[in-house]
C-alpha cells in the first residue's frame, strides 16, 4: 500500500514509525510519501490527514490548490484516517463548542458535524482507556489533546468508540476518524485497521 | 522525497522515549513520596483506568506542541490582531500587553498581558491562545492556567521576576515553552518541565541575526554530541547541569527532544524559511507582523512559507506577497547596549 500524509502542517512525520511498523507486521509492501501538491495524489492509494490546527491546513490546502483534488481522491473512494483536525476537515459541519459557527474550509466528504474543542482548553486534555468497536486486543490508550466530538448526520456513520455518550471514532465507508492521538502512542493497532481497510476493499 | 528518510531516523519512538524518561523519573519520585521524602521536580505518574480520564498529563503537555508543527504562532495585544492572526492561518496566538518592540521603547517594568484581554481574546477564536509571564513568576502563571490559555511562555520578553530560577513547571496543568540560547539554556527548560523551547532571538529588533545565530549553536552543539563517547556525554551532562538520560536521548534522536521553534526577529516569510532550514519546527513571529504596514498579507505570507519552507518556489510565491517597503524597519543588534538584551535573561 503506497500511503500518503498530507503534509501542510501538525503531526505529519509522527505517523512514519506506526505505518512503517504496521507495514513489517502485516507483511505487506508499504510506501510512505507525503502529500503537498496535487500531483502526489496520483500515487498514493490511501491518505492520512494529521493532526494539527483545522484552520490552518484548511487554507493552506485552498491556497496551494488542494482542496478539490484531495476531495476527489476521497469520494473515488481511497481509504482515508483524518485525525483530530484531520477529522474535522474531512467532516461536512464544523463549530466550536465556544465560538460557536465558525467559518473554516472543509473537505466536506463524511456525514458527521464535528464540535471543535468539545472538551474545553488544553488544561482539559486528557488520555484514558477507551474500548474501541472491533479492535482486539484490549482497551486502547488513547490521548485526546483540545479533542472534538463528532455527530453522525446519516445513518451511513458508523459508530466506533464513544466516551460519555460522546462519538470519539467513526467509520464511513473508506473513511476512518478519531478525535485522538493513535500516533502519540507506540499502539499501532488503529494504523493497522486503517491499512486493513485498504486491503479488505480491493 | 529523502526528508523522510531524515525524519523516520528522528521519529523511532522519540516521543513515547521522552515521555518514558520522565516517567521513569517520576517512578523514583513516588517511591521517595511514599517514604514521605517530597520529591516534586518530576511529573505526576497518571494512573490509566477505564472511564477515568487523567487530565493534564506529561503525555498531553508534551503532545500539545506536536500539533502546533510547521506553524506560525503571532503576537497579538487585542481581539481584532487575534482575529487577523486566526484569518491568516495561524496555529496559535501569544498575547502581550504590549509587542516586543514596544516593550522595548518603553522601558520600566513589563509584565504579563490583562487577563481580561486574554479571555476576551480566547472567547473569540477558535485556535489556541497563549501568553507570557515573567522568569520565575509562579503566581502569574498559575493566573493563567487557571484563565486557561492553552501554553505559557516563561519569557525574557517581559522583567524576570527571579534573576536565577526559573517556575518548577511539572507542578501545571499547562504545557510551557521556554527560551533558549544554546544545549544547556534548552536542556534545563526541559528538565525543569518546558514542553517546548523557542529559540530566543533578540525579540522586538526585526533582525533574523540572533535567532540564526541560537539555531546554529544548538545544531551544532546537538551534532557534537551525538559522536562523543559515554564517557564525553557523562561529562557534558554534569557541565550543562542536566540528568544524562536527557543528553542521551538528544545524542540519539540528534536534536532537542521537544518541539522547537524559533523566534526572535523574524519579520518576513524568507526569515520564516531560512529558520525552518536551519531546524526549526516552526516559529513565533512578534512585532513582524504588526508593526509592519500590511500585517493580513504578511501573516499569510509567512504561514505559507514556514510550511512549505523547502520548496523554493511557494517561498518567492510568499515573499511576493509583501512588499519590503511595508516591513518593520528594525534595530540592528550592534546598537544595542548589553544592558537592553533580552536574550541573557533566565539562562
Amino acid at each position: 500500500m503506497r500511503v500518503g500524509i498530507l503534509g501542510l502542517q501538525g503531526g505529519i512525520y509522527e505517523h512514519l514509525y506506526h505505518l512503517k511498523k504496521s507495514f513489517t507486521e502485516l507483511g505487506i509492501e508499504g510506501e510512505i510519501k507525503v502529500v503537498t501538491d496535487k500531483g502526489d495524489l496520483n500515487d498514493i492509494d490511501g491518505i492520512i490527514i494529521p493532526g494539527g490546527e483545522s484552520t490552518t491546513i484548511g487554507r493552506l490546502m485552498n491556497r496551494l490548490g488542494l482542496t478539490e483534488p484531495l476531495r476527489r481522491f476521497i469520494t473515488d473512494g481511497n481509504t482515508t484516517l483524518g485525525i483530530c483536525a484531520g477529522a474535522i476537515l474531512l467532516a461536512k459541519e464544523a463549530v466550536d463548542a465556544k465560538v460557536g459557527s465558525v467559518q473554516q474550509p472543509l473537505l466536506n466528504v463524511m456525514n458527521i458535524r464535528a464540535i471543535r474543542n468539545y472538551f474545553g482548553r488544553q488544561k482539559n486534555s486528557f488520555e484514558t482507556l477507551l474500548e474501541i468497536k472491533g479492535l482486539e486486543g484490549g482497551p486502547y490508550k488513547a490521548i485526546f489533546i483540545r479533542a472534538p466530538v463528532f455527530q453522525p448526520i446519516s445513518n451511513k456513520v458508523e459508530e466506533l468508540a464513544k466516551l460519555d455518550g460522546k462519538l470519539v471514532m467513526a467509520r464511513e465507508e473508506n473513511i476512518l476518524v478519531t478525535s485522538f492521538h493513535p500516533e502519540l502512542t507506540r499502539d499501532n493497532r488503529i494504523h493497522k485497521m486503517f491499512i486493513n481497510m485498504h486491503i479488505n476493499e480491493k | 522525497m529523502d526528508m523522510i528518510n531524515y525524519y523516520l531516523s528522528m521519529h523511532e519512538v522519540a516521543f513515547e522515549e521522552l515521555v518514558d524518561y520522565f516517567y521513569r523519573l517520576s517512578e523514583i519520585a513516588d517511591r521517595l513520596r511514599d517514604e514521605d521524602r517530597l520529591f516534586e521536580y518530576t511529573p505526576p505518574m497518571p494512573r490509566l483506568t477505564r472511564g477515568k480520564y487523567v487530565a493534564g498529563t506529561t503525555t498531553v503537555k508534551h503532545g500539545f506542541p506536536i500539533f502546533q508543527k510547521y506553524g506560525v504562532c503571532m503576537d497579538v495585544t487585542n481581539v481584532e490582531q487575534a482575529q487577523v492572526a486566526e484569518e491568516a492561518g495561524a496555529v496559535s496566538v501569544m498575547v502581550l500587553d504590549k509587542l516586543p518592540y514596544d516593550v522595548r521603547r518603553s522601558g520600566g517594568v513589563a509584565r504579563m498581558a490583562d487577563p481580561k484581554v486574554i479571555e476576551e481574546v480566547m472567547s473569540h477564536i477558535t485556535i489556541p491562545v497563549m501568553a507570557k509571564v515573567r522568569i520565575g513568576h509562579y503566581m502569574e502563571a498559575k493566573i493563567l492556567e487557571e484563565l486557561g490559555v492553552d501554553m505559557i511562555d516563561e519569557s525574557e520578553v517581559l522583567t524576570p521576576a527571579d534573576d536565577t530560577r526559573h517556575i518548577n513547571k511539572w507542578l501545571f496543568k499547562v504545557p510551557f515553552v521556554n527560551g533558549a540560547r544554546d544545549l544547556g539554556e534548552a536542556l534545563r527548560r526541559i528538565t525543569e518541565g518546558a514542553s517546548m523551547i523557542r529559540t530566543k532571538g533578540e525579540a522586538g529588533t526585526g533582525n533574523v541575526s540572533e535567532a540564526v545565530k541560537h539555531m546554529r549553536i544548538i545544531r551544532s552543539e546537538i551534532n557534537r554530541l551525538s559522536k562523543m563517547d559515554m564517557e564525553d556525554r557523562m561529562k557534558m551532562a554534569r557541565e550543562l547541569g542536566v540528568d544524562i538520560g536527557l543528553v542521551d536521548i538528544t545524542a540519539k534522536i540528534r536534536r532537542l527532544p521537544v518541539v522547537n521553534f524559533a523566534a526572535g526577529g523574524i519579520a518576513t516569510p524568507a526569515d520564516a524559511a531560512l529558520m525552518m532550514w536551519l531546524g526549526a519546527d516552526g516559529v513565533f513571529v512578534g512585532s513582524g507582523i504588526f508593526k509592519s504596514k500590511d500585517p493580513m498579507q504578511r501573516a499569510q505570507a509567512i504561514v505559507l512559507a514556514t510550511s512549505m519552507w523547502y520548496d523554493p518556489d511557494k517561498v518567492l510565491e510568499a515573499q511576493k506577497m509583501i512588499s519590503e517597503s511595508k516591513s518593520m524597519v528594525g534595530i540592528d543588534i550592534r546598537q544595542l547596549k548589553p544592558e537592553e538584551l533580552m536574550q541573557t535573561r533566565g539562562i
